[in-house]
């Protein structure tokens, strides 16, 4: 009995070889992702060039004069802002519908059933959805059309709109979350005061989700970010921003432009670009946008801890 | 102590120990004596370990008598009265046709065993139990003269106010907590300094003021579990109810922050009815006026807390309460 209990040596052999192989498993994942950081870095640091941050992309054959990749970084931007604009507020809205009320039962459960078909869509599939319902002629004031006034179904609003629906899980997930980790004395208090649902879920349970909110925002622009296929299809094959009017905001977002991924995806030895530094440096400032959203999601989800006592 | 000083008085020999008695820093080689004998010797008065804030209380025990608080001076006053009110979940009755007034100068404490109903008559005041789907309720309950029924639920939830068990100020700054029910919903809300004279009145009222007056914006959650729950009784009274329904507020406190709000419950009870709802009868002796003695949905016994507690009428009452003295 004088050797301690829980030395791994006195572990049966079975136990043994899984404790390795969970230490095994976990080393294994840190080295993957160093890898592919050192090695964006490296290759990312090797192609550094300011001007490609801050140069539009351009048709030249030659490399040297095809130009940088300030439009994708934008597009990138946009299409960030945009999905977000229409997921955040849909999905904290299709949240609170669930948590707070849910009634009549057999639609929540419809609502959730959805939430997951969307969540489980892969994206290329989304975007052939949104091909095809963007192209409906009388949607035609929201994309990008070519000469003659065929309705080509692309453009910012079209991406964005799929994009949002990749976040919008991820948002009503986290919210859903946030307001059911909200005690229910918390809003019967707020009832015992005088107060109704609508004004207890605005002005209590929603500044109290607010982490959560945040949390599931941002992994869903994380996701976004990230996103190939559906910029490849419905954002269009053109690496700069073209405008899809009179030059107007609202022109811009019915343009057609470029991300980061697909410029990544153009100028990689798959593309057509054959421009692997660029898509390398293009590939690590994409990393880079990732890594800082996933830092964001930590920094929010860390103002979750438990606020009320239950 | 009689022990230790033998009732020989003859000055015979000292017994002490090896080390003579003198130095208590060095460390002996033997096991240390149990006790040293030393006749005629000082009687050693044991000193208190330095402060830590508490004072054992004379007569402090299982066996001390609850004292029980003076009796309110202020005038009688009927707030509501509740008339054969049954109320069920579904099937199940959790209240059984049951009347009382509730009178503002008192305190009425509801006591009973766990799933009496108590909660549930309590919560049927201001109409929170309209939030449980299945409840159903019969009979009439009245403020004031009018059927609560008949009035719309947020004014009166506003006379009607609550505090709960857990201690559950919102997350925000202390100011808002309390100015929370004074805030009107939608637009013209008004501003910090038209709020600014309720809020405190209602912190000086909750006993809060002195702790919190100067740190207004800070978060709520930040302050002390006793300091919470005041600031929830603050937040109720800042409405100016007529009526105040606290619900087991000190089962998740302290001792010491359970005795400044029963201190504040006895305070209150000047200014608005208290119906308070526990499950210590400790508790209910010291500060309760009048006692309601609820038993499986029925209400047992009523009466003056003296009554209830020294001399209860019926045998359900007397078996509940017999812990009551220790």
């Amino acid at each position: 009995m004088s050797r301690p209990i829980d030395s791994v040596g006195s572990w049966p052999l079975r136990d043994r070889v899984a404790y390795f192989a969970a230490w095994g498993a976990g080393l294994a994942l840190i080295a993957i992702a160093a890898a592919i950081l050192v090695y964006m870095a490296v290759r990312g640091a090797q192609y550094f060039d300011f001007g490609l941050l801050i140069e539009s992309p351009n048709s030249a054959l030659n490399q040297a004069q095809s130009g940088g990749f300030k439009d994708p970084i934008f597009g990138t931007a946009l299409l960030l802002v945009m999905s977000t604009a229409i997921a955040a507020p849909l999905g904290v809205t299709i949240a609170v519908w669930l948590t707070e009320y849910g009634r009549p039962s057999g639609l929540a459960r419809a609502v959730e059933s959805a939430v997951e078909v969307v969540a489980g869509t892969p994206s290329i599939v989304l975007a052939m959805f949104g091909l095809v319902f963007f192209q409906q002629q009388w949607l035609g004031f929201l994309t990008f059309d070519a000469e003659g006034g065929a309705v080509l179904g692309r453009s910012f609003i079209a991406a964005a709109a799929m994009m949002a629906l990749i976040a919008l899980p991820l948002v009503v997930g986290a919210t859903r979350e946030a307001l059911n980790s909200i005690p229910g004395h918390v809003r019967e208090a707020s009832y015992a005061l005088g107060k109704t649902k609508a004004a207890t879920i605005r002005r209590v349970l929603l500044p109290a989700a607010r982490p959560g909110i945040g949390t599931g925002t941002a992994l869903g622009m994380g996701r976004v970010a990230g996103d190939t296929a559906i910029v490849v299809v419905l954002l269009g094959a053109t690496l700069q921003i073209q405008n899809g009017s009179d030059g107007s905001v609202f022109g811009l977002f019915r343009g057609t432009g470029s991300t980061l991924t697909s410029y990544v995806y153009y100028n990689s030895p798959a593309g057509e670009g054959l421009a692997p530094e660029k898509a390398y440096f293009a590939a690590f400032v994409l990393l880079l946008v990732v890594i800082v959203l996933n830092f964001l999601v930590t920094r929010l989800a860390r103002g979750k801890e438990e606020l009320w006592a239950r | 102590m009689g022990a230790m000083s033998p009732p020989d008085p003859s000055p015979q020999p000292t017994f002490t120990t090896a080390e003579g008695g003198q130095s208590r820093l060095r460390a002996p080689q033997l096991p240390p004596p149990v006790r040293r004998i030393v006749v005629d010797a000082e009687p050693t008065v044991v000193q208190p370990p330095p402060g830590n804030g508490h004072v054992p209380q004379a007569g402090a025990g299982l066996a001390a008598p609850v004292r029980r608080a003076k009796p309110s001076s202020a005038p009688k006053l009927e707030r509501m009265r509740i008339e054969g009110v049954s109320i069920a979940y579904g099937e199940k009755l959790a209240v059984d046709s049951v009347s009382l007034p509730v009178r503002q100068g008192e305190v009425l404490a509801l006591i009973g065993p766990s799933g009496c109903g108590k909660t549930t008559l309590l919560r049927s005041l201001n109409r929170l139990v309209e939030i449980t789907p299945t409840a159903v309720r019969s009979g009439t309950i009245s403020l004031d003269g009018e059927d609560i029924d008949r009035m719309e639920v947020t004014a009166l939830r506003r006379r009607v106010s609550m505090v709960f068990q857990q201690p559950n100020p919102f997350p925000m700054s202390v100011f808002d907590n309390v100015a929370y029910a004074l805030r009107e919903q939608g637009s013209g809300r008004p501003g910090k300094d038209a709020l600014m004279s309720h809020v405190g009145d209602a912190l000086v009222r909750a006993g809060l003021w002195d702790e919190v007056g100067a740190t207004l914006d800070h978060p709520a959650l930040r302050l002390s579990g006793g300091q919470q729950q005041r600031l929830c009784i603050a937040r109720a009274l800042a409405a100016r109810p007529e009526v105040l329904l606290l619900d087991e507020p000190c089962s998740a406190l302290d001792p010491r922050s359970t005795q400044v709000i029963e201190e504040l419950i006895l305070r209150l009870r000047e200014e608005v009815a208290v119906v308070i709802v526990t499950h210590n009868m400790q508790q209910a002796l010291r500060i309760a006026d009048h006692v309601g003695f609820m038993y499986l949905g029925e209400l047992v016994e009523y009466g003056p807390a003296e009554q209830v507690f020294g001399s209860p009428r019926e045998q359900r009452t007397r078996d509940y309460v017999g812990g009551a003295f220790g």
